[in-house]
């Protein structure tokens, strides 16, 4: 009896546990830990080394995790925004990347596309950027605000066009940047031994709590992607705030932008930051978030972002093909959206009702 | 079809559906008098057009079943995937392990069918969100076509090198060349199946019971639930179409190119919804039409061709057209829809006043 009542108690903890958003990737990141635990230990070691420019810096796959999921992370923010008021998804954020990382390439090398030293100090090159991405955003917003176009159609006309777009800001050059300096914020900064990707992220996150936090960001958002109609009559702009999620957004693939074209100092047209828009929608989907809009979480979509990188690095450490990692990931993301679809849950609680039923008239026999 | 005589009356007449695709027939009709008139040559030949449809027959198999799924009121990203891999397979089949043509179809329609069924099953019937699940098929697509092999290559077998080269003359369309002798004007196989699939699909659409509950469940699905549809098996059977097409599809461009490729068909999910979109079909479903998607794809190569031989040969200017082309179509279906809502608003309001 006793341990019947214990059984139903954790249950019950367990279930009560399952309502809190996050509880679905940290579970994933659970699950991925003690399998990696299991697998090898020495998968978590982290050391100090000294780079080629002789700093010191930290390695192991824990580091290279928060280095390379820290541009999903920044996007799974504005992903998250632009989901939960609109209910739909930007699919142009990998196109946007393309053009931001461009237009600062341009700033930086001027119309030489190699030159010794840059043309223009990086922090102007950066703000350009933004705007450029910005204005990207302001654009996919009006068109979703304004012309009422599903999210996913109205940015399928910039992930058509953004590369192209790309490529022309630069005449189709490939400009390289050779001052070292460019290069931190996509690698260490001389004495940090912390990658600079995340020092950003860190940034971003406290930036985004500050604003949900003392501003009603988030319940604007929230309300408009619940019901539109009734944020308008209550006095809400849902346009605007529509537009304004999409401008974030754009702020996002900007800092992306920055990261990923100085990681490299330079940039490919029709490689760089490729098929990061399915991702930042499936870190959004792994955070627990309904793609369909409405109440979202921030901190889950966050850690979806840095579980999916960590199912990635999982998966290169099980020798797995680059090209062939998408398979794996889009099984994981299959069972994840199966074990966690109402209809699957329904079906499963009804299931253990039925067994406890039977449990109880047995014990009672 | 001028609008200026009655304006009001025709355009209340007509259907979303219907107003949606004669906007895209006549501006492809227009965008191809242009091209005759104003670049001349090549396109008075009927063989530029039919060269179109050679590249492109693939594309209008997978964007049929796109639009049936956007009729439905779904979404499927994971036909350039399933075209890819199918055309992989195939390739793998008949080079290394040696298959015949025969088999190499089986193989593709079971590919395109399992996609069908998986998707069809979890998005209909475990609500999952079609973007998600279709995502998902497209990721899967992709790895597993380079799992199957990793590098590109040219098939070499010899019955699907005839196939592949067969040619179908088309009767009285030919041009006589400078030398005075006459050229037959032809399309491939793929040409052919495709045009059945767009006249069987345009069909079932119009006439069937099956087809018409697609536009119900894609308008509303709760009236489609009160009239006494299946949403469920609805909803399944145009994920399964679209798998099924989609394999069909990958068949057809694996028999256009003859080599198999992880590259293969890369964003080719996205030309087909766009043409879907310009052919007049409505991502929030109930609206669309195979003969609009049939010509939305040629109108979406229609342009390439026409930008390509106006001098704007950079790589860029044909995707900022293509794009460009799709945002004044989604600007003009915005506004069609917004502006008739009015009209039939305010006709409503004077009935009642």
């Amino acid at each position: 009896m006793t341990a019947k009542s214990t059984r139903s108690g954790a249950g019950a903890f367990i279930a009560g546990l399952f309502r809190y958003q996050i509880m679905i990737p940290l579970a994933a990141l659970l699950l991925l830990t003690v399998f990696n635990l299991i697998l090898d230990p020495s998968f978590f070691s982290v050391s100090l080394a000294h780079n080629a420019a002789g700093n010191p810096v930290l390695n192991g796959n824990l580091i290279s995790i928060i280095d390379n999921g820290s541009e999903l992370a920044i996007l799974a923010i504005g992903m998250t925004f632009v989901t939960a008021a609109s209910g739909g998804q930007d699919i142009s954020v990998g196109a946007g990347i393309a053009i931001s990382g461009s237009v600062i390439l341009r700033i930086l090398c001027g119309t030489n596309p190699s030159p010794d030293s840059m043309q223009a100090p990086i922090i102007a090159a950066f703000l350009v950027g933004c705007l450029a991405a910005m204005a990207c955003g302001a654009f996919n917003g009006a068109l979703v605000a304004y012309f009422r176009l599903q999210p996913m159609v109205a940015t399928l006309i910039l992930f058509t066009a953004g590369r192209s777009i790309a490529a022309w800001v630069n005449n189709n050059q490939l400009p390289v940047v050779k001052e070292a300096e460019f290069t931190y914020f996509g690698g260490f900064i001389p004495g940090i031994p912390i990658p600079t990707p995340f020092l950003i992220a860190l940034v971003c996150f406290a930036v985004t709590w500050a604003v949900l936090k003392f501003t009603n960001l988030g319940l604007y958002v929230q309300s408009v992607g619940i019901n539109e109609k009734t944020s308008r009559l209550n006095g809400l702009n849902p346009a605007l705030i529509k537009l304004g999620v999409y401008v974030i957004l754009g702020l996002c693939v900007g800092v992306c932008g920055l990261i990923k074209v100085s990681r490299i100092s330079s940039i490919n047209y029709s490689v760089i930051a490729k098929d990061i828009e399915m991702d930042a929608i499936l870190a959004v989907a792994l955070g627990g978030n309904a793609l369909s809009g409405g109440k979202f979480s921030m901190s889950a979509s966050v850690l979806g972002a840095y579980v999916l990188q960590f199912l990635t690095t999982t998966l290169y450490k099980l020798n797995v093909q680059s090209t062939a990692i998408s398979a794996y990931k889009a099984v994981v993301v299959i069972i994840l959206v199966v074990c966690s679809a109402p209809a699957v849950r329904e079906k499963l609680t009804r299931l253990t009702k039925k067994l406890r039923a039977g449990n109880a008239s047995g014990s009672a026999a | 079809m001028t609008v200026t005589g009655k304006p009001r009356g025709l355009l209340r007449n007509i259907s979303d559906t219907n107003l949606l695709t004669s906007i895209t027939v006549i501006v492809f009709l227009v965008m191809y008098l242009f091209a005759i008139f104003g670049l001349g040559e090549g396109f008075t030949k009927p063989q530029t057009l039919f060269n179109i449809m050679n590249a492109n027959a693939a594309l209008i198999i997978l964007s049929c079943g796109l639009t049936l799924v956007m009729i439905n009121g779904g979404i499927d990203i994971s036909v350039g995937g399933v075209t890819a891999l199918v055309g992989m397979c195939c390739a793998v089949h008949l080079d290394y392990h040696g298959g015949n043509v025969f088999t190499a179809l089986l193989i593709a329609l079971g590919i395109g069918l399992a996609f069908g069924l998986v998707q069809g099953y979890l998005i209909a019937y475990l609500e999952i969100q079609p973007f998600i699940v279709t995502l998902a098929g497209m990721f899967f697509a992709r790895g597993m076509t380079t799992i199957v092999h990793n590098d590109p290559f040219n098939v070499e077998h010899k019955g699907f090198q005839a196939l592949k080269d067969t040619r179908i003359n088309v009767p009285g369309m030919g041009t006589y060349n400078r030398h005075g002798a006459y050229i037959d004007a032809y399309v491939e196989i793929g040409v052919i199946v495709a045009l059945v699939i767009v006249v069987l699909m345009f069909l079932m659409l119009k006439w069937t019971r099956t087809g018409r509950s697609f536009y119900a469940v894609g308008g509303s699905r709760q009236s489609a639930l009160m009239l006494g549809i299946n949403v469920r098996r609805t909803t399944f059977l145009a994920h399964l179409l679209c798998g099924l097409l989609a394999g069909i599809g990958g068949f057809v461009y694996f028999m256009h190119v003859g080599s198999g490729s992880p590259s293969h068909a890369s964003g080719e999910e996205m030309n087909a919804i766009a043409s879907s979109i310009i052919g007049g079909t409505m991502l929030t479903g109930g609206v669309g039409n195979v003969i609009g998607t049939l010509f939305g794809v040629l109108a979406l190569s229609l342009i390439k061709t026409i930008v390509s031989s106006i001098g704007l040969d950079q790589a860029w200017w044909k995707d900022i057209t293509v794009a460009a082309m799709l945002c004044i179509f989604l600007v003009i279906q915005s506004i069609t829809i917004a502006v008739r809502k009015r009209i039939s608003a305010s006709a409503v309001q004077k009935k009642s006043g």
